[in-house]
């Protein structure tokens, strides 16, 4: 690269302004550099120009520069909310509320679920897709079913995928949600913090600190996480509008989301959609440290089991068969 | 010009800097900007393909990564393929350092500034596919130590991000005083480089073990979580950086006035000569346990090489890694091979494109598939990817090319601040 023309030019193994009648052609040099350098800067700025345009219309100062949810107080706290219904009422033109529902003392949530009784319905999924305002156009829910083949407990024969009146008299049905363990996988993997455990058992995402990095959905031995590739789209008559901050609002584009068990119901001691929705009985959910609680009640008189409890995640949901 | 610049006995004050730095940062930026019609053009190309990756990738943050063929199956893809490859390109300029530093090999030593600035412009090249993946680059002060919430030391992530940039500073360093010291026409001050030099040399070493341990940490992905990932990363590293750089130095010693000895080329065959090998018969060692043994943890090896079913999208790049690679080792063991350059070069690009696959598309997708719920989900990557990845691929390439051209005519003495008097 440094046999170049000699005239004006540095490299050839000469000194710089060495040559002769080298300072007109220097100054030509110059102009003809900084018109490549402003043609590449403008075309660098054409190229780039559907971001300016998005951050635009999508980014406000204030949600560029919000704190992570633990660090604000309820003032921002309440102003942040106040600007994520205003969004809502923007984005979707729905008139939403937002609310900030912490954990109950003394309360630690775990689920059972009877794979005796239960049929493969889905009616859980599509509970799960109404009310966590999930995109419409994947048909997205945090609960898969897959159809399971008798004789074998391995996932490796399941099917997530069938298409026939249930339940089919060869299969029985496991639906597999977040499993809310104690020692979670995707916590531990997040770069920022973005996703924790909460006193009461549930791993939560603060949607508008996360990254999208997508480590935690690399992470998860469940398939319990789900990212949003592209802003949710949701029919204004169709938003369920009695959202929570770390549940049920609508998500932002780019970012992970995850089952919180209902947060927004289950902590003002309603019971999860997922377990309203089941025509069959199969779902049992309540506070572990309740001795008196239908779920302790499984966990001490039936033969439980929980998902891959050889990788040590210890989950908070449990399987079960009736005797 | 200064005088005192050409007085190198005399200790230097922070003025002098000052004034003969700003000296240097000019000539570097004159360097950089003149060159041939071939110089030209190949700038104008890459940027080109530069701008066209940057403009999916606006297009990508706009619109959402729905412009991508990833999936919640397959959530990584070619971006963090091509991460992976390159932390370990980064980490392969080591043997350049190795052999100049430890073992005093003169026609290395003359020569390994090419393998740092290799470092820096492929660290660079990591960061810029980090961001690609980013599901929301606007929020990547989220990332920043103290100013954000830094999750370190318990997330994988975190250390790469500390080892990373770590690296990429270090060879700043090394390689900004080196030749800020060649320019002043001075002996560079060995207590400012040799213990550098030396924490560079294992820092090469951890940033691809801990890439390496991003994957293998992780218990919910059989495939990948196998204690050989990380010898295997750094020994599919150090034959993928010497094949680049052999080609590199013949290219220089074609092109520039840098004396470019034959040891440089002898050495670092010879290291490609043992570390394919090694990392072939670690290839065979994972594939043997996982086919023997069978179950569930073969699944993906199994996908890998023989597909399932009508699901195949990877069966391809695995036959032809594997036969580049067969091809490139045996090429490699031809008898005086550094003198035949075609062969060697031959044996260079398979290497190269064989461990590019290996650790790319062979390694980060058959971890997603099938995935943890046992769904059989394919991933192929869709046109914004590979624009983006071209993209980034250019940009590297562009800063590699620049400081190369900065670098070599400093380096050689051709010009320098003692001459510009």
């Amino acid at each position: 690269m440094e046999n170049q023309p000699t005239s004006g030019g540095c490299g050839s193994g000469c000194g710089c302004h060495s040559d002769p009648g080298g300072q007109a052609d220097a100054t030509r040099r110059n102009l003809l550099k900084a018109a490549g350098v402003t043609l590449g800067a403008a075309a660098f700025a054409k190229a780039i120009s559907p971001i300016v345009n998005w951050s635009r219309e999508n980014l406000s100062v204030d949600e560029f520069l919000q704190q992570h949810y633990r660090e604000l107080d309820k003032e921002q706290l309440a102003a942040v909310m106040k600007r994520l219904e205003q969004d809502a009422k923007k984005n979707y033109g729905a008139d939403v509320t937002i609310s900030d529902h912490r954990p109950q003392k003394g309360v630690k949530f775990g689920y059972a679920l009877n794979l005796s009784v239960c049929i493969g319905c889905r009616r859980c999924a599509e509970a799960c897709h109404h009310e966590n305002n999930h995109d419409r156009a994947t048909n997205n829910s945090y609960i898969r079913v897959l159809e399971m083949q008798k004789g074998s407990m391995d996932i490796e024969h399941g099917n997530a995928h069938y298409d026939h009146p249930v339940p089919h008299p060869d299969k029985f049905y496991m639906p597999v949600q977040c499993q809310q363990c104690d020692n979670p996988p995707c916590v531990d993997v997040c770069p920022v913090e973005a996703t924790w455990k909460e006193d009461d058992g549930i791993v939560v995402v603060d949607y508008n600190w996360c990254i999208g990095c997508r480590y935690c959905e690399a992470a998860c031995p469940y398939h319990a996480r789900r990212f949003n590739w592209t802003k949710p789209v949701i029919p204004k008559a169709e938003i369920n509008p009695k959202q929570s901050y770390l549940s049920n609002r609508i998500r932002p584009q780019g970012v992970m989301e995850k089952c919180t068990f209902c947060l927004h119901r289950t902590r003002e001691g309603k019971m999860p959609a997922c377990l309203e929705a089941c025509p069959t009985g199969a779902r049992v959910f309540g506070n572990l440290l309740d001795p008196d609680s239908e779920i302790r009640k499984v966990i001490d008189n039936k033969r439980v089991f929980v998902l891959k409890e050889e990788l040590g995640t210890r989950p908070s949901f449990f399987y079960f068969f009736d005797e | 010009m200064n005088s005192t610049i050409t007085n190198a006995e005399n200790p230097h004050d922070a003025k002098f800097h000052a004034t003969s730095y700003l000296k240097f940062l000019r000539l570097a930026f004159r360097l950089a900007t003149e060159g041939t019609w071939t110089f030209y053009v190949w700038m104008f190309v890459l940027s080109c393909v530069f701008l066209v990756g940057a403009h999916a990738w606006a297009t990508q943050v706009a619109q959402g990564m729905i412009v991508t063929a990833m999936t919640d199956h397959v959530s990584w893809g070619l971006y963090i393929a091509n991460f992976t490859f390159l932390v370990g390109l980064a980490a392969g300029g080591v043997m350049m350092v190795i052999p100049a530093y430890i073992y005093h090999d003169n026609d290395m030593h003359d020569t390994v500034i090419i393998g740092e600035l290799l470092a820096i412009a492929s660290i660079v090249m990591c960061l810029m596919f980090v961001v690609a993946d980013l599901g929301r680059p606007d929020r990547f002060w989220h990332m920043m130590p103290f100013i954000g919430k830094f999750n370190w030391p318990i997330s994988m992530l975190t250390w790469d991000v500390i080892v990373l940039n770590g690296y990429l500073l270090l060879n700043l360093h090394i390689c900004g005083y080196m030749l800020y010291k060649r320019f002043l026409g001075e002996t560079p001050d060995r207590r400012w480089y040799v213990p550098f030099v030396f924490l560079s040399i294992a820092w090469a070493i951890s940033i691809h073990t801990v890439t390496a341990f991003l994957y293998c940490g992780l218990g919910g992905r059989p495939f990948w979580n196998t204690a050989l990932m990380a010898p295997r990363f750094l020994t599919s590293a150090f034959v993928a950086g010497p094949a680049f750089i052999i080609v590199v130095l013949q290219l220089i010693r074609r092109m520039t006035q840098m004396k470019v000895g034959p040891g440089s080329i002898q050495t670092l065959v010879a290291i490609m000569r043992i570390t394919i090998l090694i990392d072939l018969l670690m290839l065979g060692s994972e594939v043997f346990t996982a086919l023997y043994t069978g179950g569930a943890h073969s699944t993906a090896i199994r996908y890998l090489f023989f597909g399932h079913g009508d699901l195949n999208a990877l069966v391809p790049w695995t036959w032809v890694s594997l036969a580049f690679m067969v091809t490139a080792a045996v090429l490699l063991m031809r008898p005086k091979v550094h003198e035949h350059l075609k062969v060697l070069d031959v044996a260079c690009v398979l290497a190269f494109v064989g461990i590019w696959i290996e650790k790319g598309m062979g390694l980060i997708i058959p971890g997603f598939v099938p995935s943890t719920l046992h769904e059989w989900v394919e991933y192929i990557p869709s046109a914004a990817e590979w624009k983006i990845m071209a993209g980034i691929w250019a940009a590297g390439l562009i800063v590699y090319t620049l400081l190369l051209k900065v670098a070599i005519p400093v380096f050689t003495g051709n010009v320098s601040g003692r001459r510009a008097k």
